[in-house]
């Protein structure tokens, strides 16, 4: 197992887990051909096949940190590649919208991404991974769901507000 | 809790899951997790004894549910879905865990990770096939009508393959003639055929058959729809004249004053009317006008091609049309487009005059070329005494494209036996490697050296015309490293040709995003699979057929554009298709007529239904994008297979390992209502 407490010491022994929403055309096609082509990434990502990043309920992203997980990475189609034409500019929208209201939470934005890789791209993808997974790494474990119960609101550095 | 009987079945796949995910112990695993019936593990879960395995489990242990643990559900969804149906479960009620592409392949550095991995994709995927619901695929009839895009070589067989079994084809085509850029070649390798005397028949065939209907100077606009039941809009730009009436007797070119230079058909060499035929052999015969260098377009005079049209064809006034047609299937043959010599500054194309391309070399030795077929310089008379033949130009290199453009090094053997032969001059191929692979290819190439050409094994750095030593004078001198010899080396010549890369159509990714299919890093379209699926792409009904797929030879563009008429023909013949029936529904009693989803949809598959007040999804428009889903305020939108209950159990079942054991919190669901 890769040492993350490098990253951050409160990771001890433990990985970040980052909870995937990909897209069945574009991304996860690339991430088929990351593994085809044994680019290795870190095992962070435990992803979910959307059929589209249109389909992503942004519940799907809160539901994913309450239940434990340190990260969500969307990745879809590149802008104006969508196989359903604008699926993931309405993600785009939501993401960001997301991003500010989870801020608002106290919980980082670097933590709910949103990152494109056609099919053909299984390069960019193993990157992405690669890159979320340090910035989560270098945020330490998200422990939301033991953090809402304190009675001082929680508060990650760095979160613009 | 759930009463649904999992069966889970981890696949090794060879080595290559079972070398880095320690599958016995998956297995064992997954067989303690609630609702799981049966776990196992076995060597190749799709074959033959893999699939009845499950399928006996299905009878057997009466199975409500299946889980493999393999590859993509790219790969053997189909698979295992059949698998299930076999043993009379519904196919919807499988679902696969991808371990491979996504677990095993890309964390081979780290086994006890990929197999932890492996058990939360696993938890994943059997919490999420709990909710899973019996679907039915939707049928449609196949239209029996084809659009094949793109009148090269690879469309032309396509459409006459499709016509010849006795089906109608719609073969759109840009140009004002099909032939595509085989049209403008001279000889073809290794064979040195005649590509016009080979091409022609085909075109000609093309323009009688009774089953082709022959769209050209048009393009696809719009195409919506799906696999068997395509709507096309296709723009007929004005050809301005009325091919009724027009006999392509030649008289309104031959006639027209304005000469423009023909960047097309001619590569820039040659010259062409306003209005004009590209090629002798066109097909179809008539001519277009071209507006932009047409004199009476431009300032209201001239009409001189209307004066001496004998049948009063020409049509100054003729619009643009558009055509709505609706077809089954799609072939794309959209081809390739060459690269522009300009991007490399330093081998002089467009400073150094006598600096060529390969398709500016085609039109030159091309009997009914320019020159009439005679190898001259620049200048129009001189024959040249010494020419270079660059390979490589914008191919298998970082700055512009890394790919091998695959039919350069054969077409350079051509053209040095033809300077050879036409001039006698002494011929310099500077290469890197020479790919010479396929039937009797090898063959030319022996021939070549025996003939006394010269072959140099270096990329050229640069074309100048700067002499630096004697007998540099007034010559064009080629700089190279003999990497043979390990020298540098400066060669004299009177003619450089340039052997410029095949690239994907400028607008390939506006093409493909059209048809709703992908393009590779380079720009070409994407197949659905590289080795056993090479001619379908990821939408169903559309295939895609010669260059437009990557760099090939006409052999290989032929081989596709055939394969893409036995695909087609294979789905006619099925005369139905069955669709996925992933699609969004909304439950009318608690829609609250919001109209929100009304304008998110791209396919305008949502109507409102004033009378009730309520939102209806259309399922023949839907394409299952599950936008309006995500948006539903009150969450009424049913995604079929990937509903809210099923993609939240998979977080679940993904997190089982980090999920707080103990409750701290109580949490309150936000379930649909």
């Amino acid at each position: 197992m890769a040492d993350y407490s490098q990253f951050n010491p409160a990771w001890g022994d433990r990985a970040p887990v980052i909870i995937g929403f990909l897209c069945n055309w574009c991304s996860y096609r690339a991430a088929d051909l990351a593994g085809t082509s044994r680019f290795g990434y870190p095992a962070t990502l435990r992803d979910i096949r959307i059929m589209c990043t249109g389909r992503l309920d942004p519940t799907f992203v809160v539901k994913a940190l309450r239940e434990g997980a340190d990260g969500v990475l969307v990745m879809g189609c590149h802008p104006g590649q969508c196989h359903y034409e604008e699926g993931n500019y309405k993600a785009m929208r939501r993401i960001a919208l997301l991003q500010r209201t989870l801020a608002q939470l106290g919980v980082h934005p670097d933590r709910v991404q949103l990152a494109w890789a056609s099919a053909a791209q299984g390069g960019i993808f193993t990157e992405t991974v690669k890159e979320m997974t340090e910035k989560v790494a270098r945020l330490g474990p998200m422990q939301w769901r033991d953090n809402l119960e304190e009675t001082a609101p929680h508060q990650e550095e760095g979160v613009p507000l | 809790m759930s009463e649904e009987k999992v069966g889970v079945y981890v696949c090794h796949c060879g080595h290559n899951i079972a070398g880095t995910v320690n599958v016995e112990e998956v297995s064992e695993w997954a067989g303690q997790l609630p609702n799981v019936a049966v776990a196992k593990d076995y060597k190749f879960m799709c074959s033959s004894l893999g699939q009845e395995m499950v399928e006996e489990d299905i009878k057997k242990e009466g199975l409500t549910r299946v889980v493999v643990a393999a590859c993509s559900p790219h790969m053997h969804e189909p698979t295992f879905r059949g698998a299930c149906q076999r043993a009379g479960m519904n196919p919807y009620l499988f679902e696969m865990a991808n371990i491979r592409e996504h677990a095993s392949w890309v964390h081979q550095d780290d086994k006890p990770a990929a197999t932890e991995k492996a058990k939360a994709i696993i938890s994943g995927a059997v919490r999420r096939s709990l909710e899973l619901a019996p679907l039915e695929p939707f049928r449609a009839p196949i239209n029996k009508t084809t659009l094949v895009v793109g009148g090269g070589i690879a469309g032309i067989n396509a459409a006459l393959e499709i016509a010849g079994a006795g089906y109608k084809v719609l073969l759109v085509e840009r140009e004002p003639s099909i032939g595509g850029h085989m049209a403008q070649f001279d000889k073809t390798f290794p064979t040195l055929d005649c590509a016009a005397c080979i091409l022609t028949p085909k075109m000609f065939d093309v323009g009688n058959s009774p089953n082709i209907e022959l769209l050209t100077y048009s393009e696809v606009e719009q195409v919506d729809g799906y696999v068997g039941n395509f709507t096309v809009r296709i723009r007929k730009r004005a050809r301005k004249i009325d091919t009724t009436l027009c006999t392509g007797c030649g008289d309104c070119w031959e006639r027209c004053p304005a000469k423009v230079i023909d960047d097309v058909y001619e590569s820039g060499l040659g010259y062409r009317t306003a209005v004009y035929r590209p090629f002798p052999q066109a097909v179809p015969k008539y001519p277009v006008i071209d507006t932009e260098s047409c004199i009476y377009f431009k300032n209201g005079r001239c009409k001189a091609c209307e004066k001496f049209c004998p049948t009063g064809a020409i049509k100054f006034d003729q619009e643009d049309e558009v055509v709505v047609v609706n077809v089954g299937n799609i072939v794309l043959a959209t081809g390739y487009d060459v690269f522009d010599a300009r991007r490399i500054p330093a081998y002089g194309y467009g400073r150094l005059a006598n600096v060529f391309t390969s398709m500016e070399f085609e039109r030159m030795t091309n009997a009914s070329g320019p020159t009439d077929g005679k190898v001259v310089l620049r200048d129009g008379v001189t024959a040249p005494e010494t020419v270079a033949i660059i390979h490589c130009v914008g191919s298998r290199d970082k700055n512009t494209n890394v790919y091998c453009s695959a039919t350069c090094c054969m077409a350079a053997l051509k053209f040095a036996h033809l300077v050879k032969e036409k001039t006698n001059a002494q011929v310099y191929n500077f290469y890197i490697d020479m790919r010479t692979a396929f039937k009797d290819y090898e063959l030319f190439y022996t021939r070549l050296l025996e003939e006394g050409t010269h072959f140099i094994r270096g990329r050229a750095a640069e074309v100048t015309d700067a002499a630096r030593l004697p007998g540099e004078e007034g010559k064009l001198i080629v700089q190279a490293e003999d990497t043979l010899i390990g020298k540098q080396r400066r060669v004299p010549v009177d003619m450089v040709i340039l052997m410029v890369a095949m690239e994907p159509r400028a607008d390939a990714s506006e093409v493909a995003h059209r048809f709703g299919i992908g393009c590779s890093d380079a720009g070409f379209f994407t197949e659905r699979h590289p080795k056993l699926d090479p001619v379908a792409t990821m939408t169903e009904g559309i295939f895609i057929a010669g260059t437009c797929q990557g760099p090939k030879d006409i052999p290989a563009s032929v081989s596709q554009g055939e394969a893409t008429a036995a695909r087609v023909l294979g789905l006619i013949g099925k005369g139905e298709v069955q669709i996925e029936p992933v699609r969004a529904q909304i439950d009318e009693d608690r829609c609250s007529g919001c109209r929100i989803c009304n304008n998110l949809c791209p396919y305008n598959a949502i109507d409102f239904i004033a009378e009730k007040g309520v939102s209806r999804v259309n399922p023949a428009q839907c394409k299952g994008c599950g936008t309006c889903v995500a948006a539903c305020p009150s969450q009424v939108i049913t995604g079929q297979h990937y509903t809210y209950d099923s993609i939240m159990s998979q977080i679940e079942g993904l997190l089982y390992d980090v999920r707080s054991p103990n409750e701290k919190v109580r949490v309150v669901e936000m379930e649909p209502a």
